[in-house]
Order: structure tokens, then C-alpha cells, then sequence
């Protein structure tokens, strides 16, 4: 079995040391309950949670998988008990609206969460995760009359939400959609239409399931211009909110997959089933993103989240497993063989987990708290700030910790060697249920796209203000302090190659937009690269300050050590990457684009 | 025979707008109406147009000291002193039995040899001339101007048999080279070439638009842009010139041509036009058109007209897949396509362009006359026969006849040779009447880039720029970017020339056939360096910018600079970069950098300075151009001509004006041929700049402005800087001249200290986004 200890030494130093969550999030508005010491303890059980409730059913879960029967889909052995208890707990609604029963805290502490469930239970995590997104669509866009018939009861987790986008003939590209609906007269609509890729679409664990649906409306335009957003339960909800008779949507099957096996992977039939239109009619695609933006950031979650638990475990049989002698000779002479920990390649590998680990988990709370302060801030000008950096971090939180998500837990089984590779020890599982991270909710190159065709240019390269001026600002502020030359140094080195490449993208891509296409997939690395070498230097500027002399700053010193350890070890070991990557953005479209299609 | 003074009767739009164009050009003008009724003022109709003309915008006038060679009159008293005046142009209203009497009473007392022309658009010049005297028939012509005067290039002339050869000869030089005017001599047929093809289009387009069941926002949308249209297409155009002069025009096309002419098949009653027009709403001069501007509730909502109900709605984006396709696929792709746009294009254009084919020779002699016409009358990008050849003839004549349609004997010629236009050994040719090539002909002073282009390679090209060789020595600096803006691949280019012209070459040119000389530096650029914190970057253009310039000044051949639209920013400061300027009248110059937050960093604020300092026509000291350059500069303020460019500083009291747009590179080559010889490059100069006393004026009256709530927040940064470099900084003393790379370098830290102002960039962010400043 894997070992996972929620690394909540970690999650504290970057939520209060490195991100200030104090003064920056416990300071707005509707917050004021949400004090250091409410997270804390918000945590903690959390922790407790996961270790204890979830983890358990992890393996067992994976081994079971979901079945299928007579159109009835069931969930592996105490997933059902363990969903009620989690509903119970109110872990459902952490972050959700208060106004329809949830506990209102800050989204920071739901990507805390989020990162506990994918490290310990993903498959699981799923059934919530995609609960969520369909409450934030709502929230936003619903009309006060679907809130009040289905926030309150999704906020619970007594009903389950969807995301059904995929047919049979698209996936990326949803313009070609073939799901109809038409008005009954009475303001509801008949959707018919095959979603596949369901995932949650059909289960056992709630007593209905919303799903919002991507449909055409007979009049609809052509294209992404033509889709409308229907909300379709399961189950017909009745005036008096009480659940009626079943509504004209079945699963037809379920997905034999490669991992997340617990997870159920539905293909959903709508037979004239009665649809509700969510807002406008054909403005389902801009909805559908806002759902998807959130998915987006849970997907990155999930790469960060399976990494996490195949460090720990590869780290923890490191220093057990015995085998061979240590290069520089035996170090520990009483025992058959050294740990192979002294090895500097499986130190190499283990370092490697963990200083993209910390350098994912402190990017992703400081989007998180960007998040919050797109909400909630009262200055429109900081909303905006907030909610520009988001947009532009998404894809690469997405496609970046998927990445180092498969990377990670493949670093992970080659640690435990053989028995890495074997079931028993649960380090394939995670490599398994990562890899489909890297696919859904927009394939990773995708994301790239999004990240130089979209995020670059909008409102004219703004976005990119929200990154890249607080990084030159930290290095102008710290480039003449010795302690920390040996980190702001690569740094602005590397901050330059990425200034250099988006404005060669910037330029190439107006001309020939195949050009920002053939540099996008190695624009979005190198761009992570930087955030992540931002990250780390901000880190070492914290432990520096805990680590020069004792007294007051001495706490956790062994801590600080090794974070700064880990910072040279990114710094020297890791960055130089994006070297890599560099030359090969600048080496443009033609190696890629040369050759002829009849060649391959 | 010269024309030195003018005459124009009739101070209407087209009259009063035709005086005040001879005054742009220099010529003395008399612009005399009727008495009017009422009032003392017996001048009162043309003092009246005058004085509106001050006031209008886009101005009639290119600088208001022009309007002093305007003399306003009336036909009662000032009758007499026409005997005095070469040309007399008549203006008055469409009615012939007017204007023929008003014909008799200006020959009494006109002098021999001066030229009477009727700015009619309606009438045959036979009816007009029909039993008047030899002397009356002989110097008359039609000169038919289009609205509005100034800012329309194109001139009909149209002759009759007993005008002598020497009238249409001297007026149309003189149209041609100090009006700026493209003359195109038409035949003496109805609504001659430009509203004779012009008209059927609209009306063709009308009908079709509500045969087929479009909206007029699909309408305005397939028969604009996608065909080099202006973006007004048929229903925004119909508001703009006034609806009530559709069914005028339309009437009296239908009175005065043929019963079998294709134009009269397409007439066919238009209810809801007939009840606009009785509503008073009759276009943009009225209460609105097809489109109005709902101003209810404070917002500005722009609607459009329902042509089936006749109700008003908030106006739609159309969205059309053959819209779509003719972004890629030009004007071949929107008719080829089969959704209702395709087919709408399809139907407009083959019965337009076909009419167009069907009316050579008989309204013109040739296809260029007609193409002309249409791209200088009506501002479309393409002639009629240059859209033919866009969409193939032989295709186009192929599609006719599978729709059973009649293929016009000149387009049936151009189908089986090489189109209308071709080239032909490095020469641009067109398809004559008999089927035959002949070499399209630029008059004598006619220089196009285009037409070297077709014959030569460039000296050097790269995606922003070009060089190339214009003959006699004179190598011609290209920009090619949008809106011409400036980028470092500029400089690159300027580089190269400043290592060619000196081996091989005489002088340098710097001209461009796009719209724009140049709308500045490409801040879409400099907005993502900025953006992404590529601070040094944004310096290293700047420096870039200030090495360039300068050396584009000192280089040991002189440099003339041919402006025509806008040259802004860094555009203007090539100007005030370069030994001389020979600008086209229609030239629009400023240095704007303000309105995005920034200072003129290349060069702008010294040269002004300079400049101001050293026109003796100004007040001298030290303080009063540094005033007069802070208050053009910090308000952002725009010569609307090149006049006005004078008046400002931008350009030299000896610097030339082209009237017409197609010499202007003749008329700079020359220019800069002429300063060849003897040519030294300007000495380096210094300026004397007032320093601290200077600044804390300027920031007086600045505190002043800000009290009134005329400047902003961000202006108040914007201008301290500004001040701060115009008056030499803190350390600057009028005892102790300043040297240029001085003032270059204040300009150069001032521009970066603003950049990274959180103002600026949203100024930036706001002006590439919207075309508009943003105040903030």
C-alpha cells in the first residue's frame, strides 16, 4: 500500500509564510469567520478525513471498479457509505454559496481539499469534483428559480452534477454537436441526443443527478455560436421539490478504461427528456467554460494530488528498501546493504518529485487565492487583476501538473523497481489514474492553444501583466542581496527566455498562426518552468529568513533546510530545462511542418 | 489659358463646398447666391455658408485663413464682377430653365476665353447648351465635383460637341494639379459614369436585399468589405447621403435613359422608403435612416430598420458563413458560396458588373475612365473591372451563361483573353474597346510605387519595409505594415538605405502608397514588451527609434519625406526628421504620443522645440516655444491638413503641398533631386531651454486645467513629464545650451518612467482595443 501522510507542514508554510492567506484572503469581505485558525482546523480534519476514510477504499475501489447492469451503475464496495459520511460532513459544500446551504470558505481551502482527495482517492474525487462545477455554472448563470430547486440539494450531495459535452463524432471541437432540443410550449425543452464520457453521469451514491447538457436549439446558428446549456435531472423534480418519475435519460454503458476505475465513465441517452435552458438561448459555450475553467484548475489538482502520494511512498522505500552499496562506499557497515537512497540517481528521481511538487502546490495556492480575489475583493481593479491572472495560469496549471502528474508517479514506480510495476504496492494505480488527467477537460494540447491563442492576445497581452510584472518586480527587489543571487540569478535568466519567446510568439503567431501552434506545446513548459522558478525563489526568501540565526526565526529549521535544499536542487538541476525548450520554440514551425503528410 | 480666380453661383453643400476647395487651392473665388427675401443682408445665403463651413467638421476648409480668398455676393449686385474671373462654376439648382437663364445673364458680362461650367449630376450638357450662343457653347463644359468637394477625389468632366479642345484641357490640368481632382471624361450620357453604375448598384442591391428577405445589417455586411466596399455598404450609404435623394435620382435616371436600358427593369415601388421620407427620416441629416441612434435611457443603442415591419431594433451583428469565407477568400470566395449572402453578392455583382461591361464605350471611352470613377466617386477599393478580373472574367462569363444571362461583347473579349488588366513586359495593360492591350498611361508628373513595383525588384525588403529604385538616383523608402506603423524591421530597413544611397544613389524618398504614411510606432508591440516587463527591450526600441532618426538626419543625402493621411508620432517625427517635406494636402499630422501616455521619445519634442525656436514668424525668447510645443504635444493636438501642419510646426514654411495624391511621389523626387547638389547634412544644434522657471510655469497653467477639470489624472503625469523635457529638466539654464543627445535622453527616460505607469498601459490597452484614447 502507498504512504501518504497529508503533507500539511507544507500546505501551512505556503498558505500563511510564502502567500500571506492572513492578509490577503482572511481580509475580504465575507471571510472575517475564515482566521487561521477555522483553516487549520478545516484542514486537519480534512487530512484526517482522506487518510482514514478514503485511502482505505483507494486500492480496493480500483480493483472492483464500477459495474454495469440493466442500466443500473454500481460504485465499488463503500463508496456509498463513504459519499454520505462525506456529505455529512459538509465536505461537499466546503466552498459553495452559503445562500443555498454551503459553508462559504474561501476557494483557496477548497484546492487545499481537492489536493487531499486526489492524493488519496481520485476515482472517488470525481463524483464531487464534477458535483462542483456544475453548481458553480449555476450559481453564475441559473435563474433564481433552478437555484432554488437544485443548489440546495448539489450543495448537500444528496444529488450529483455533471458535464455531458462529448458526443460519439466531437470532443474538442463542440461546435459539431448533434444533441437537440425542442420547446415543449411550457418553457421546458425535449433533449435528445448521445453523450459519451460521462463521467458521474450514472451511480449509486445519490438519489438524483443533474446534468447539464450542451444541446441545439432548432434555430440555432451554426457552429459554437449555436449551443444552448439545458439543465437535465435525472429524476423529474416535482413543484414542491419532492422527486417524481424518472426522466428520459439512461446510461447506456460504461467505459472499460485504463485507470480511475471507481470512477464511473458513462455513455448517456436522452430520449426526449425533459431539459431546462439555462440563460440564453445559444450561450451555452461561454457557460460551459465557466464550468470548465473551475474543472480545468481541479484537473491541474489532480496531476499535483497523484504526485504527492507517489513521492511520499517512493521516498518512504527509499530509505527502507536495501540493495547494493553505497558508490562512496557503505554507509551504514551493520546492515546487509545501504538503503538505496544513497544512490544519486534514485535521489535524482525523488528530488525531482519534490521540487515540482512544492514549486505546483505553492503556484496552485496562489492562483487559488487569485480566485478568491476575483470573487470577493472590493476594488474592481484587483477583481480584475485576480481574475486576469487565473485565466492566464489556467491552462498551464492544467496541462503542466498533468504532465509532471504521469512524469511523477512514473518516477515513482521506477523507485519501487519491480515492485513499482506489480499491483500490490498501488504505485501503478497512480500512474494509471493520472494518465487520463493529461486528456480530459481539454487535451494538454489544447491548453497550449489556449495558452498562445487565446490568453496571450486577449485585451492586447494584458493578462500576461499579472505574471510577468510581479516576477521582474521581485527581481529588481532582491537581484543585489547576496543570499539570494544564486536563485534570482537563473531567474531573470530564465524570465528573459520566456520575455523573448512571447513576444517572438506574439509577433510570429500574427503572421502565421501555425507558427504560435508548432511553439505552444513547449511555450506553456517554459512558462511553468518560470512560475515554478518564482515560486521557489519567493519560498527560499522565507526559509532564508527562518534559517539565518535562531531564536524567534528558528522553527522548523530541518523544514527550511531541506526547502532550500530542494530550491537548488530545482534551480541547478531542473531549470536547466528550459534551455530545452527555449532553443525549441525559437526553432519554429518548419522541422514540424516540412514533412510531407503521405511520409508518416 | 490659366485659371488665377474663380467664380461659383450658388452657395449650396456642393457649391459652397467647391469654393472653399479653389480656396484650399489658392485661387481667389467669388461665391455668390440670390438675394434672399428676407433680412438686410443681401449676401446673407453665401456669408451664411461660409461661416457654416468654419464650423463644419470634416472641414471644407484646409486651414481657416482660407476662407479669406472666399468673397461672398449675391447675383443682383456682384453680377459684374465676374467680367473679372477665368472660371465660373454654377452650382445652383437642378432645373434647367435656371440655370439657362442664369447662363444668359453671366455672358453679357463674362470676359472672352474664361471657361462656365454647371456642376449639374442630372442634366445633359445638350440641354444646357441647346440654342445658346457659339461663344457660350464653346467655353462650356459639365464639372461634375462629388460631395463632399475636398475630400472626393473624383472630377466628371463631360463636353460637348462645340466645346473647344483648350476648355476641358486647361480646366482639367488645373483640376488635376491644384485641386488634386482624378478627372474622368465622360460621354454625355445620363448620370454619366460614376451614379450611372453607382445607381444601379444601389438600387439593384435595394431590390435584391428584399427579394431575397435579408436584413439590411447582412445586406450592409456581404455588399461592403468582403468587395472593397466601404464598410457602409448599400442601406448605412443610402442614410449617409440622404434617403430622399434615392427616389430623386432614381427618377431622373429613369426620365432621361432608354426604355430598354437594364436600369429600368430593376425600378420597383418602395413603400417603407416613400414613409421614412414622410417621417423625416431621411438619413443622418434627419431624424435617422435604416439605422438611427436610440439616445433613450442615456445609452446610445445603434438600431436598425425592419424592412418588412418598418419597427426598429437594436442593430445585429450579421453573421454569415460567405462573410466568413471572403475574409480568406476575398471577393471570389463570398459569390461563390451558396448561403443567402453568396447568393445575394452573386446576384447584385453579376447584374452591376455586367451593366458596368455593357456601358464601355458608351458612357466612357475606355475601362480605366469607369474604374477610376468608381474607386474615386464612390471609394471603392476595386473598379468594376477590377472586381471582374478579382472574380475571373472567364469564370464570371462562364456562370452568366449557365444561368442563361447575356455575357456583354467587352466581357466575352476580356474572358477569352487575359482579363480587363494585365502585365505585359514589367507595364500594366488594359483591355481596350476593340479587344486589344493597350499600356495603362500615366499622365506627365504621374509617379505610382505601384507601377515600379511591376517592374523591378527591391533593393532590400523585409515584412515592414522596402527600398526601391525610382529612377534618376532616387531610392524611395517604403512602409508596408498595418497602418504603416513603425517596428525595428523599419529600422533595419532605414539602415540598409543609409548604406545604399550613399554608394549608388542621390537622395531618398520616404513614401508609401497605403492610406497612411504612418499611424506611429506599432504599439502592439511595445504593449506585449511591456506586458511582459521587457523593460530593456522597450528602451532598446526607443534608442533604436533615436539612432535611426538621427541618423536619417545626418546622412549625407538629402531626405524628403511625402506624406498623405495620417503621419502620427513616430510617423510625424520622420517628417520632422527629414530635410524636407512635400506633403499631399490630405495630410493629417501630430504628435499624439500623449493620448497614449507617453512622450514623443524619437526625436518629436527636440525637433519641435527646435523648429518653433527657429520660425521667424513667431514670438522670440526662449519661453514661448517651449509653451507653444508643451500645449501641441500635451493636448495631443492634430493638423487636419497640411496646412494646418505648417501652422503648428510640424512642417516648414518652405516645405511643398501636392494637391493630387497620385504626383506626390513625382513631386517629392523632384524635390529631393533639387537638393542634391551642394547638399550638406544639418549641423548638430543646440537648444536653449529654460529649466526649472520654465517648468514650474507650465505647471502653473497645468494646475490651472486640472482645476477645471480639463485635464486628467494620468494627463497631469503625462504632462509633468512632458514639461520636464520641453524645459530642459532640472539642471537646464538658458545660459547653458543643451546639446541634442541631451534632450534625446530626457525624452528617452521620460518615456520609459511612463511606460510602466499603470495609466499608460491602460491607455495603450484601451487605444489598440477600441482606436480610441482613454481618459484617465
Amino acid at each position: 500500500m502507498v504512504s501518504y501522510t497529508a503533507p500539511l507542514d507544507d500546505i501551512r508554510f505556503v498558505l500563511y509564510d510564502l502567500l500571506d492567506y492572513d492578509g490577503r484572503i482572511a481580509s475580504l469581505p465575507g471571510f472575517e469567520e475564515a482566521g487561521r485558525d477555522l483553516v487549520d482546523a478545516v484542514i486537519e480534519e480534512g487530512a484526517k478525513f482522506c487518510e482514514n476514510e478514503l485511502l482505505p477504499l483507494n486500492r480496493s475501489g480500483d480493483e472492483e471498479g464500477c459495474s454495469f447492469e440493466n442500466g443500473v451503475v454500481r460504485t465499488p464496495k463503500g463508496f456509498k457509505e463513504l459519499y454520505e459520511t462525506f456529505c455529512e460532513g459538509g465536505w461537499n459544500g466546503l466552498a459553495l454559496s452559503p445562500d443555498h446551504g454551503g459553508q462559504g470558505l474561501p476557494k483557496t481551502l477548497q484546492f487545499v481539499l481537492t489536493e487531499l482527495i486526489c492524493s488519496t482517492n481520485l476515482s472517488f474525487g470525481m463524483y464531487p469534483g464534477l458535483t462542483h462545477g456544475a453548481c458553480n455554472a449555476l450559481e453564475l448563470h441559473g435563474s433564481e428559480e433552478q437555484k432554488a430547486i437544485f443548489l440546495p440539494n448539489m450543495i448537500h450531495g444528496r444529488w450529483t452534477g455533471t458535464m455531458c459535452l462529448t458526443e460519439p463524432h466531437c470532443g474538442t471541437d463542440l461546435g459539431l454537436i448533434r444533441t437537440k432540443a425542442e420547446p415543449n410550449g411550457d418553457g421546458s425543452y425535449k433533449i435528445s441526443g448521445t453523450k459519451i464520457f460521462i463521467s458521474a453521469g450514472e451511480h449509486d451514491m445519490s438519489e438524483n443527478i443533474v446534468h447539464l447538457v450542451l444541446a441545439k436549439l432548432p434555430d440555432a446558428p451554426e457552429g459554437s455560436k449555436g449551443i444552448s446549456l439545458f439543465i437535465v435531472p435525472k429524476v423529474l423534480v416535482k413543484a414542491d421539490g419532492s422527486l417524481g418519475p424518472r426522466n428520459g435519460v439512461a446510461c447506456g454503458s460504461i467505459e472499460h478504461k485504463m485507470g480511475i476505475k471507481a470512477s464511473s465513465t458513462c455513455v448517456m441517452n436522452f430520449d426526449e427528456a425533459e431539459g431546462y435552458l439555462v440563460g440564453e438561448p445559444h450561450t451555452g459555450m461561454a457557460k460551459m467554460f465557466t464550468m470548465m475553467n473551475v474543472a480545468r484548475l481541479d484537473v491541474g489538482m489532480q496531476g499535483l494530488g497523484l504526485a504527492e502520494t507517489a513521492y511520499q511512498s517512493a521516498a518512504a522505500y527509499a530509505k527502507e528498501r536495501l540493495q547494493g552499496r553505497s558508490l562512496a562506499g557503505p554507509q551504514h557497515p551493520d546492515k546487509p546493504a545501504d538503503p538505496i537512497i544513497v544512490h544519486p540517481d534514485v535521489r535524482k528521481n525523488l528530488l525531482t518529485m519534490k521540487a515540482y511538487n512544492e514549486g505546483a502546490r505553492a503556484l496552485a495556492f496562489w492562483v487559488a487565492m487569485a480566485v478568491d480575489i476575483a470573487e470577493k475583493h472590493p476594488d474592481e481593479a484587483a477583481r480584475q487583476e485576480a481574475d486576469d491572472l487565473v485565466a492566464l495560469m489556467t491552462p498551464i496549471i492544467k496541462s503542466f501538473f498533468t504532465d509532471q502528474g504521469f512524469e511523477n508517479t512514473n518516477l515513482g514506480v521506477q523507485v519501487f523497481g519491480g515492485h513499482g510495476y506489480i499491483r500490490e504496492w498501488g504505485m501503478e494505480q497512480l500512474v494509471r489514474d493520472a494518465r487520463i488527467a493529461q486528456i480530459y477537460e481539454g487535451a494538454n494540447g489544447i491548453q497550449a492553444l489556449d495558452l498562445v491563442g487565446r490568453k496571450l492576445g486577449q485585451n492586447m497581452g494584458r493578462l500576461l501583466r499579472r505574471f510577468f510584472h510581479p516576477v521582474q518586480e521581485f527581481i529588481d527587489e532582491h537581484q543585489t542581496d547576496p543570499q539570494m543571487a544564486e536563485f534570482v540569478a537563473p531567474l531573470a535568466k530564465i524570465l528573459s527566455r520566456l520575455q523573448q519567446s512571447t513576444l517572438w510568439i506574439a509577433q510570429q503567431g500574427l503572421k502565421d498562426p501555425e507558427e504560435a501552434g508548432a511553439a505552444a506545446t513547449d511555450y506553456l513548459n517554459l512558462f511553468a518552468l518560470t512560475a515554478l522558478a518564482y515560486m521557489w525563489a519567493r519560498m527560499v526568501k522565507v526559509s532564508l529568513a527562518h534559517t539565518n540565526g535562531s531564536g524567534a526565526n528558528g522553527e522548523m529549521p530541518e523544514f527550511h533546510e531541506a526547502k532550500l535544499a530542494t530550491a537548488r536542487f530545482f534551480f541547478q538541476r531542473l531549470l536547466p530545462r528550459s534551455s530545452g525548450l527555449f532553443a525549441a520554440i525559437m526553432a519554429g514551425k518548419a522541422p514540424l511542418m516540412e514533412m510531407k503528410e503521405a511520409a508518416f | 489659358m490659366t485659371i488665377a480666380s474663380a467664380a461659383v453661383i450658388g452657395a449650396g453643400v456642393m457649391g459652397a463646398g467647391i469654393a472653399a476647395h479653389l480656396a484650399n487651392a489658392g485661387v481667389p473665388v467669388l461665391l455668390l447666391d440670390v438675394v434672399p427675401k428676407e433680412g438686410d443682408n443681401r449676401n446673407a445665403l453665401a456669408e451664411g455658408a461660409i461661416a457654416k463651413m468654419l464650423k463644419a467638421d470634416p472641414a471644407p476648409f484646409m486651414s481657416k485663413r482660407l476662407a479669406r480668398l472666399v468673397t461672398p455676393g449675391n447675383v443682383e449686385d456682384d453680377l459684374d464682377k465676374l467680367s473679372q474671373v477665368d472660371w465660373v462654376v454654377e452650382a445652383v439648382i437642378e432645373d434647367p430653365k435656371i440655370k439657362r437663364a442664369l447662363y444668359e445673364r453671366l455672358e453679357a458680362v463674362r470676359k472672352d476665353g474664361s471657361i462656365v461650367s454647371s456642376n449639374t449630376s442630372t442634366l445633359p450638357l445638350s440641354l444646357l447648351t441647346k440654342d445658346m450662343p457659339a461663344r457660350f457653347a464653346g467655353d462650356f463644359l459639365i464639372t461634375h465635383f462629388f460631395n463632399p468637394p475636398r475630400y472626393m477625389p473624383l472630377l466628371e468632366l463631360v463636353v460637348g460637341p462645340d466645346t473647344r479642345p483648350e476648355v476641358p484641357q486647361t480646366l482639367g490640368a488645373f483640376a488635376d494639379q491644384q485641386l488634386g481632382k482624378g478627372v474622368v471624361m465622360c460621354n454625355d450620357t445620363p448620370g454619366f459614369v460614376a451614379n450611372r453604375i453607382g445607381t444601379f448598384w444601389l438600387q439593384c442591391a435595394v431590390v435584391e436585399t428584399l427579394n431575397r428577405g435579408l436584413t439590411i445589417e447582412e445586406a450592409d455586411a456581404v455588399m461592403g468589405r468582403p468587395l472593397g466596399i466601404p464598410k457602409t455598404g448599400v442601406f448605412a450609404l443610402l442614410d449617409l447621403v440622404g434617403l430622399d435623394l434615392m427616389p430623386k435620382v432614381d427618377a431622373s435616371l429613369a426620365a432621361t435613359l432608354a426604355e430598354d436600358d437594364a436600369y429600368q427593369g430593376l425600378r420597383r415601388p418602395f413603400p417603407l422608403l416613400e414613409q421614412m421620407i414622410a417621417d423625416g427620416y431621411t438619413g443622418r441629416k434627419g431624424k435617422g435612416g435604416f439605422y438611427r441612434l436610440n439616445k433613450a435611457n442615456g445609452a446610445r443603442v445603434k438600431e436598425a430598420i425592419d424592412l418588412n415591419t418598418g419597427d426598429y431594433a437594436p442593430a445585429a451583428k450579421a453573421s454569415l458563413a460567405s462573410v466568413s469565407a471572403a475574409r480568406r477568400g476575398g471577393a471570389k470566395a463570398l459569390v461563390a458560396h451558396d448561403d443567402k449572402g453568396g447568393q445575394f453578392a452573386w446576384a447584385v455583382m453579376s447584374q452591376t458588373l455586367g451593366y458596368a461591361a455593357a456601358l464601355v464605350p458608351e458612357i466612357a471611352g475606355d475601362i480605366l475612365a469607369v474604374d477610376r470613377a468608381m474607386r474615386m466617386g464612390y471609394n471603392w477599393k476595386f473598379g468594376p473591372f477590377e472586381l471582374l478580373d478579382k472574380l475571373g472574367a472567364a469564370d464570371f462569363a462562364e456562370r452568366l451563361k449557365a444561368e442563361g444571362r447575356d455575357v456583354p461583347p467587352l466581357l466575352e473579349k476580356a474572358a477569352a483573353a487575359d482579363g480587363f488588366y494585365r502585365v505585359q513586359g514589367g507595364r500594366l495593360q488594359y483591355l481596350t474597346v476593340d479587344g486589344s492591350y493597350a499600356d495603362v498611361e500615366r499622365g506627365e508628373g504621374v509617379l505610382l510605387l505601384s507601377d515600379v513595383k511591376l517592374r523591378s525588384e527591391p533593393l532590400a525588403k523585409n515584412g515592414s519595409a522596402s527600398l526601391w529604385d525610382i529612377g534618376d538616383g532616387v531610392v524611395c523608402l517604403e512602409i508596408h505594415t498595418k497602418l504603416n506603423t513603425i517596428d525595428p524591421e523599419v529600422f533595419k530597413i532605414i539602415g540598409k538605405a543609409l548604406q545604399i544611397v550613399p554608394k549608388d544613389y542621390k537622395a531618398l524618398v520616404v513614401y508609401n502608397e497605403g492610406s497612411h504614411f504612418s499611424a506611429g510606432a506599432n504599439l502592439g508591440l511595445a504593449m506585449f514588451a511591456a506586458n511582459v516587463g521587457a523593460w530593456p527591450m522597450i528602451e532598446d526600441m526607443v534608442a533604436q527609434g533615436q539612432k535611426t532618426y538621427t541618423a536619417l538626419k545626418r546622412a549625407p543625402f538629402p531626405v524628403v519625406s511625402a506624406p498623405s493621411g495620417l503621419a502620427l508620432g513616430g510617423g510625424c517625427e520622420i517628417l520632422l526628421a527629414s530635410d524636407a517635406v512635400q506633403a499631399h494636402a490630405e495630410s493629417y499630422v501630430g504628435l499624439v504620443e500623449a493620448g497614449v501616455g507617453v512622450v514623443p521619445a524619437w526625436g518629436g519634442c527636440k525637433e519641435l522645440l527646435s523648429r518653433l525656436a527657429r520660425d521667424p514668424r513667431r514670438p522670440k525668447g526662449p519661453m514661448p516655444p517651449v509653451a507653444k510645443a508643451f500645449e501641441t504635444i500635451g493636448m495631443a493636438q492634430v493638423a487636419k491638413s497640411a496646412f494646418e501642419a505648417k501652422e503648428m510646426g510640424f512642417l516648414r514654411g518652405e516645405d511643398h503641398v501636392t494637391f493630387n495624391r497620385e504626383r506626390l511621389l513625382a513631386d517629392a523626387k523632384k524635390k529631393a533631386l533639387s537638393l542634391v547638389e551642394g547638399y550638406a547634412p544639418p549641423e548638430p544644434m543646440e537648444l536653449t531651454l529654460p529649466g526649472p522657471s520654465g517648468k514650474a510655469s507650465l505647471a502653473f497653467a497645468l494646475r490651472d486645467l486640472y482645476a477645471k477639470g480639463l485635464a486628467t489624472d494620468h494627463d497631469m503625469v503625462v504632462a509633468g513629464e512632458l514639461a520636464d523635457v520641453l524645459t530642459g529638466g532640472d539642471d537646464a539654464d538658458l545660459t547653458e545650451p543643451l546639446s541634442e543627445d541631451t534632450v534625446l535622453k530626457m525624452e528617452r527616460e521620460a518615456f520609459m518612467r511612463l511606460v510602466r505607469t499603470p495609466g499608460t498601459l491602460a491607455r495603450v490597452e484601451h487605444t489598440l482595443e477600441t482606436g480610441k484614447p482613454l481618459r484617465n
